[in-house]
């Protein structure tokens, strides 16, 4: 049942050292205040799933809260390379990151397969592909009635899901619309589930097919405007492209991605505090 | 009718966007694949249906999105559906006639390379990986890909297959099964090529004008064939140049900056 709480609260509460987390949302509604929120309590060995880590994942793993990460496409959309990801990869720089990589229909299934209980997905896949020569997770399996071979992957089962959403109610029945990436069955997939939104409204107004996640199926329900920023939420808020290109020279070298780490988020006590130093530093950081 | 003056980038673009043919369904990669579907789509073919795996089908985005999933793409979408749906009813359910690639990589079956370079677990260069390519390569019924040529992009031998093109050549690929027929063009700011029918190895069949072999033997990792009637690539049309360059100034005004691959 979902509980309305403070961020830091949910965080504390549901996400520990060593757990598997998924924080989901494909290019929109990234849950980049969480995010924020892990690394300024300093949560440890963390195994990240995410379809595309996005800079949400770089900051995570520059911030050395990861243990492992799963995924399927490691970039800065429209921008280059995550150079937090690489330098853990190529430098294991602050520390060695295991890889499990995988294509996004296979995480995209392996999600399904997660809220449908089942241990493992099907689909017709890799074949060709070197992956399955470097992820023995990716395997196959022949179908009964057609003999046809098909590649088999393991279901995605985290401890903790983290989404983003524009709406819930104060039962904490969740509303989200547009890009809706795998948000639903990542928290369908998880053991527990927090939801930051950017609105607490009396009635959600959805239409009858709308993506609704009932406030049973959510842990902790966390008013957090703005939770998504550089990314966005539709209705709300544009993606900030600028921040995401300017992401490209903070976190190029280590000094300016800690740099930028200590001043934006161990230095602030929310997200609030945060958007309030972004916006005082505007200026300076376009110019930087 | 005088010569317009283009770049090398806008020929491989206009040539790409030729290639999409009107009412097809078009699976989109980001970046110069998306920027040559939307030529299209403004030009010979309207009613060609943009699909990007962030969920949004029949997009028709009015400035080239930055990412994958911007938000200009669902707000024109026929309709928006979650990315299990998309990979799993649309693409793999066989509704896709049209993947449109970009690569980092690619050797001379246009097998595709985005994962790494150098050694897979001590990389020389970590690249962002598979996102939605090898699904797309496979179940497409054909796939184009656009790229800048290089020695550095393409190459004697690939690193890391990422996503299947024409594997070994010859019926490699056929062994294997997949439901398309693979990689039908690849189209570069140089020539346009495509594979052999009977080995699979990829020919130039079209060069754009005022390039010369010597070039394009220079930037290419092996030993490039030529088909015996190899044409020289129709120049772009005003109409085609100016369409082009307008998507480019209204992206940049919505965006502020140039969109992120031209």
């Amino acid at each position: 049942m979902a509980h309305w709480t403070s961020l830091s609260e949910a965080v504390r509460t549901h996400i520990h050292d060593g757990d598997t987390v998924a924080l989901e949302g494909f290019t929109h509604l990234i849950p980049f205040a969480a995010g924020h929120e892990i690394i300024r309590q300093g949560i440890r060995d963390l195994s990240l799933i995410r379809m595309t880590p996005d800079v949400i994942y770089d900051q995570l793993i520059g911030a050395g809260c990861a243990r492992k990460l799963t995924f399927s496409w490691g970039g800065n959309p429209g921008v280059g390379s995550l150079h937090r990801l690489r330098d853990a990869v190529e430098q294991e720089w602050p520390h060695a990151l295991e890889l499990e990589e995988r294509s996004h229909a296979d995480l995209a299934n392996a999600y399904v397969a997660g809220a449908a209980n089942l241990p493992f997905s099907i689909m017709r896949g890799y074949s060709g592909s070197d992956l399955p020569k470097f992820n023995t997770q990716i395997r196959t399996i022949r179908c009964p009635f057609t003999g046809e071979e098909l590649a088999a992957t393991p279901a995605v089962r985290p401890d903790v899901a983290v989404i983003h959403a524009q709406k819930a109610d104060a039962k904490g029945n969740v509303l989200l619309w547009g890009i809706v990436g795998v948000q639903k069955e990542a928290v369908l997939a998880s053991k527990r589930a927090i939801v930051t939104v950017e609105e607490r409204v009396e009635n959600l107004e959805a239409a009858e097919n709308a993506c609704v996640l009932p406030g049973w199926v959510v842990d902790a329900v966390c008013l957090v405007p703005h939770g998504a920023h550089p990314s966005y939420a539709h209705g709300y808020y544009d993606r900030d492209n600028v921040f995401y290109r300017q992401w490209d020279s903070i976190s190029r070298d280590r000094e300016s991605f800690l740099a930028w780490i200590k001043h934006y988020i161990l230095e602030t006590s929310d997200f609030a505090e945060y958007e309030r130093r972004l916006m005082a530093t505007a200026g300076q950081v376009v110019n930087a | 009718m005088s010569t317009p003056a283009y770049t090398t980038d806008e020929m491989m673009t206009v040539s790409a966007s030729r290639l999409l043919r009107n009412g097809a369904v078009c699976f989109v990669g980001i970046g110069l694949p998306s920027t040559a579907a939307n030529l299209a789509r403004l030009t010979h073919a309207p009613e060609a249906v943009l699909i990007y795996e962030s969920g949004p089908i029949g997009a028709k985005p009015p400035v080239l999105p930055l990412s994958i999933g911007d938000g200009n793409l669902a707000d024109t979408a026929d309709t928006v559906v979650s990315t299990p749906e998309i990979f799993r009813y649309w693409l793999q359910g066989g509704r896709v006639d049209v993947g449109f690639l970009g690569a980092a990589q690619l050797d001379r079956f246009a097998n595709l390379n985005t994962t790494v370079i150098g050694d897979y677990h001590k990389p020389k260069t970590r690249l962002p990986g598979a996102g939605g390519a090898p699904e797309i390569s496979s179940s497409a019924k054909e796939v184009l890909i656009i790229a800048r040529q290089s020695k550095r992009t393409f190459v004697q031998k690939l690193d890391f297959i990422t996503s299947v093109g024409h594997l070994t050549g010859g019926d490699s690929r056929a062994k294997l099964g997949l439901p398309g027929k693979g990689p039908t063009a690849v189209i570069t700011d140089l020539c346009i090529l495509r594979p052999d029918p009977t080995t699979r190895e990829l020919m130039v069949t079209h060069i754009h004008p005022g390039v010369t072999r010597e070039t394009i033997l220079d930037k290419t990792g092996w030993v490039v064939q030529f088909s015996e009637d190899c044409h020289e690539t129709d120049l772009p049309s005003e109409h085609e140049l100016q369409t082009l360059r307008d998507l480019h100034q209204r992206t940049a005004e919505a965006h502020g900056v140039v969109g992120a691959e031209a």
